[in-house]
């Protein structure tokens, strides 16, 4: 070893005599990563526990508590009567009216996504970032503005009836009907279908489509047998982003919906302004929370299956 | 990929342009109309009379809304600083790190993303209305409802968002890259200042951006743990939305939508540039 | 002199499986030394205890005699060449290069001077400013190595550089390793799969399969006398035949001929012996053949043309010998059905367990 040897190697040479390994010091030595990991994570951790966590705990609690007849929360008497009450025919309506009206919000933005992100996905490089930006753009505006613009465009008297005025017809009775949440739902959520059909579709081989057609498909079965399945990842992530949200719709149904309409959103809500029941609030929520991680888990075994 | 620019236009062709366009059309009709109409002189909305300039200088002058501008304002920007830097630090120790628990930690930090907003809301609302009391009753201060309380609420689903763009962007960054930098003699630290986080910052910024755009829109959650004193601009126009449709709003819709496009054209300006000064030629994986 | 890096009794085990088991080693300062063996057989996972990615389950491994087996890699002397090249995308070429220098908070004049001095070593000067997405893939693999070698380590640790290069490419880099190393006189370990490459740039080669190491030695002394039969089959051609041991020089193929070898081990041992192709000669049945050498009749049933050489397959009762003969004037060719004796020079028999 020259004299450069110990200039170069000063500053690393740690400790003078390090032992040779032994599995417990090499266990010793992944321990101490695996704590690095946790002291990354602790902040976050807490942070959802304390913020997350904890009110999620609270909110089971209440579902089990007892309303008082001044409709005050009473931590005692545990019961189930809020539970039992979510097998009520009315409560079973509203939630199969949101169902529905979330399950066609799904397959309406599907139906209109799926050849949009296709059209994307195949344009040139320069084109599509373009596209893409024009479809984040109405993204990245205020959610409450554009619903609020439906109700603009759909009222009676707005601009959509002026024109079937204008045109000899009759002004449109839209607003305040399902047809108009089930617009707002679709107009609200349509880029949570775009940009990940968008993404599996510009991330797919495209030289098996070719194949398929060499191999004599047509342009439908091609599709069919190659494109569709392979999209499928997209089409699944897609679909639980529009669902769920739609599912518990708040805002767009009180802007563009009427009393006829009530929808689970509105119907918790109402359980802790109006109606004043905080156990069975409480249950409505808990509840539609458990149904949406059950139907996000089934549809990711599924389709992950299939995938 | 461009098979366009190969193939002839077919009948398919036509129909798939077709519909991009119709789709676009929806997308901005009824933001344009907003536009459009938020300088109608009428007062009834829908029926257009002649250009003015009123509503904007009754929006300006209105305490209320500028009020609603303040605390929107406060919150986002507090909440999407927090939430970023919790949302990265979970990404990074989900990504980079093992440990037990880790796939707990996992469910828990793509939880808030699934729960329905109104489920939230209800929770945040419970946890602090019970945490205050026992406040109260255990060392006599009660806290109050406000600023304070919506902040905290939008970090908590906020970190969730923060953090599936930030582990995308991590996934997509080659793990050897830090090998390599510790290899030439960088400590655990400086590598991730010197290597992963440039690397990641364009997925950092996306998630800001996400946190943002979140924080700003909210209307259930803010709704019900604001309080009575405090409000944020969207649940301030929710409450005039309901009770009617004014010009008034178009004119404050119209504000919030121009604010909105400036601050995605300025992030989108701020990414190109850095983009630029990364890589001069070729696309850099989004 | 202190070996540049010793590995004493080295095991490394994920989970329950071993990587590399019970590894021993001494790489001489200032040698081109080899890993060589098939994918999965624990090369590249020693390299990686080298550089301190993984630490070992067991054993010694020292650096310069210092025992650095659990230090991490950012307190070693050590730099490693990754196979993807690993250049940082965000950071142009020189600063690519002088990012070990920075992290060592080497002065900006010096590390200005050795950056430079890197690049031209490399002959990429010209593109010190080009960001590492406009370099083809020799390029960017020339920039890790000016990256490793600025520092001036006590060891370079080389991961399968080459494997993405063409092979002119692969064939002239060969080349321009060798002589860099020679130059700069650091000690190389260099890990491949690829036999040819380890033996023409190697001044030893270690090969390894199922994480042990089976045979360190010269390229000729590996090539000429393989230790073990999976050494003998991975390096070159070879012809493995059975045979049992008769005495201690010689054996007895399975056709009854006996022929002499090292044989060394007891009387009645089952053995393989093993001779390379260049070194058996075909004889018509009624040529001459000089004295001392081992003979096997057969019969041809095959020969393939290569261009330079001929490759003869002959069938004998102890098995089917592979001959390679030089294609010039003077050879003779034999044709298929021939019948011919195969002989060779008993020192280039090595006999290996089976």
């Amino acid at each position: 070893m020259g004299s450069g040897g110990d200039h170069r190697r000063g500053d690393l040479t740690a400790e003078p005599v390090v032992e040779a390994a032994r599995p417990e010091l090499e266990r010793a030595a992944h321990q101490a990563e695996s704590r690095r990991g946790v002291l990354v994570a602790l902040p976050a951790w807490v942070y959802l526990v304390v913020f997350f966590a904890m009110p999620l705990v609270i909110v089971f609690v209440y579902s089990f508590a007892t309303r008082s007849s001044t409709g005050r929360t009473r931590l005692a008497d545990w019961n189930l009567d809020a539970y039992r009450r979510l097998f009520d025919p009315l409560v079973f309506e509203i939630f199969r009216r949101s169902l529905l009206l979330a399950l066609a919000t799904t397959v309406i933005c599907l139906l209109v996504s799926y050849p949009f992100a296709y059209y994307i996905a195949t344009r040139g490089p320069r084109l599509r970032n373009v596209l893409l930006v024009m479809v984040m753009l109405p993204f990245w505006s205020n959610f409450l503005v554009r619903t609020y613009a439906w109700k603009v465009l759909l009222g009676s008297e707005g601009p959509i009836s002026q024109l079937s005025q204008a045109l000899g017809g009759e002004p449109i009775r839209v607003l305040f009907t399902n047809s108009a949440v089930l617009i707002g739902l679709v107009y609200g959520f349509l880029p949570f279908m775009v940009l990940p059909l968008y993404a599996a579709l510009e991330r797919m081989d495209w030289s098996l489509v070719e194949a398929a057609r060499d191999l004599y498909a047509t342009g439908w079965t091609a599709f069919r047998k190659v494109t569709w399945p392979l999209s499928r990842p997209g089409v699944i992530a897609g679909s639980i982003l529009v669902f769920i949200p739609a599912l518990g719709a708040y805002v767009t149904p009180a802007i563009l919906g009427g009393a006829r309409t009530t929808l689970i959103g509105d119907y918790i809500v109402s359980q802790f302004l109006a109606a004043r029941n905080q156990p069975f609030g409480s249950a409505l929520s808990f509840g539609i929370m458990v149904v949406m991680l059950a139907g996000t888990i089934v549809y990711f075994r599924t389709g992950a299956k299939n995938v | 990929m461009n098979i366009a620019g190969v193939r002839p236009k077919s009948p398919t062709e036509r129909l798939l342009a077709a519909n991009a366009w119709v789709v676009y059309a929806f997308f901005y009709a009824p933001i344009l109309v907003l536009i459009v109409f938020s300088f109608n002189a009428n007062n009834n909305v829908g029926i257009w009379t002649e250009p003015s300039v009123r509503w904007y200088r009754d929006v300006l002058s209105n305490d209320a809304v500028l009020n609603a501008i303040k605390v929107s304002l406060i919150v986002a920007f507090v909440s999407t600083i927090v939430s970023t830097v919790l949302g990265t630090m979970a990404a990074l120790s989900l990504e980079r790190f093992r440990y037990r628990g880790q796939r707990a930690f996992d469910g828990l930090v793509y939880l808030p993303i699934i729960i329905p907003d109104v489920t939230m809301a209800v929770m945040l609302l419970l946890f602090f209305a019970q945490g205050f009391q026992w406040l109260d009753a255990a060392i006599g201060w009660r806290p109050s409802f406000g600023i304070g309380t919506i902040s905290l609420s939008h970090i908590a689903f906020n970190i969730s968002f923060v953090a599936v763009v930030v582990r995308a962007r991590l996934g997509q960054m080659d793990p050897r890259l830090e090998e390599a930098a510790a290899d030439l003699y960088a400590t655990r630290w400086q590598a991730f200042r010197r290597v992963t986080l440039p690397l990641i910052a364009p997925g950092v910024a996306g998630g800001a951006l996400l946190a943002l755009t979140l924080s700003l829109d909210d209307v259930v959650i803010t709704s019900f743990v604001a309080g009575p004193g405090t409000t944020t601009l969207p649940v301030y126009v929710f409450g005039l939305v309901r009770r009617g449709v004014t010009p008034l709003i178009n004119a404050v819709s119209t504000l919030m939508l121009v604010a909105s496009m400036l601050l995605v054209a300025i992030s989108l300006g701020f990414q190109r540039s850095s983009r630029s000064r990364v890589t001069a030629l070729g696309e850099e994986q989004a | 002199m202190t070996a540049a890096v010793e590995l004493e009794g080295v095991s490394k085990a994920f989970g329950d499986v071993y990587a590399v088991s019970d590894m021993n080693l001494a790489i001489t300062d200032g040698e081109f030394f080899s890993l060589l063996g098939p994918s999965g057989c624990g090369k590249t996972t020693t390299l990686r205890m080298i550089a301190g990615f993984e630490f070992p389950t067991e054993g010694s491994l020292r650096i310069q005699g210092v025992e650095m087996g659990l230090q991490p890699p950012n307190r070693r002397p050590v730099n490693t060449v990754f196979q993807s090249y690993a250049l940082f995308p965000h950071m142009n070429v020189a600063e690519n290069v002088a990012f070990g220098l920075h992290m060592r908070k080497v002065g900006a004049t010096e590390t200005a001077s050795r950056v430079k001095r890197a690049l031209d070593m490399v002959q990429l000067s010209h593109r010190a400013d080009a960001s590492s997405k406009q370099l083809s893939g020799g390029q960017q693999q020339r920039v890790a190595l000016a990256r490793a070698l600025v520092n001036e380590p006590e060891v370079l640790l080389l991961d399968e550089p080459l494997g993405a290069l063409d092979l002119k490419l692969r064939q002239a880099m060969q080349v321009e390793l060798k002589v860099l190393q020679e130059r700069v006189g650091i000690t190389f370990i260099y890990v491949t799969h690829d036999q040819e490459e380890a033996l023409t740039m190697s001044d030893r080669i270690g090969v390894m399969n199922e994480g042990r190491l089976l045979q360190v030695g010269e390229p000729q002394q590996i090539y000429e006398h393989p230790s073990s039969r999976f050494v003998a089959d991975f390096i070159g051609e070879i012809n493995l035949l059975p045979a049992t041991v008769v005495d201690h020089q010689s054996v007895r193929l399975l056709g009854g001929q006996v022929v002499r070898a090292e044989a060394g081990t007891g009387a009645g041992q089952e053995v393989t012996i093993a001779v390379r192709p260049e070194r058996l000669e075909l004889y018509g049945l009624d040529e001459t053949i000089p004295e001392g050498l081992n003979r096997v009749e057969g019969s041809v049933s095959r020969r393939i043309y290569y261009g330079d050489v001929f490759y003869y397959d002959v069938e004998t009762p102890g098995g089917v010998f592979e001959v390679k003969e030089e294609n010039r004037p003077g050879v003779e060719l034999h044709a298929a059905g021939d019948r011919v004796v195969v002989a060779w020079d008993p020192a280039a028999t090595t006999v290996v367990a089976t």
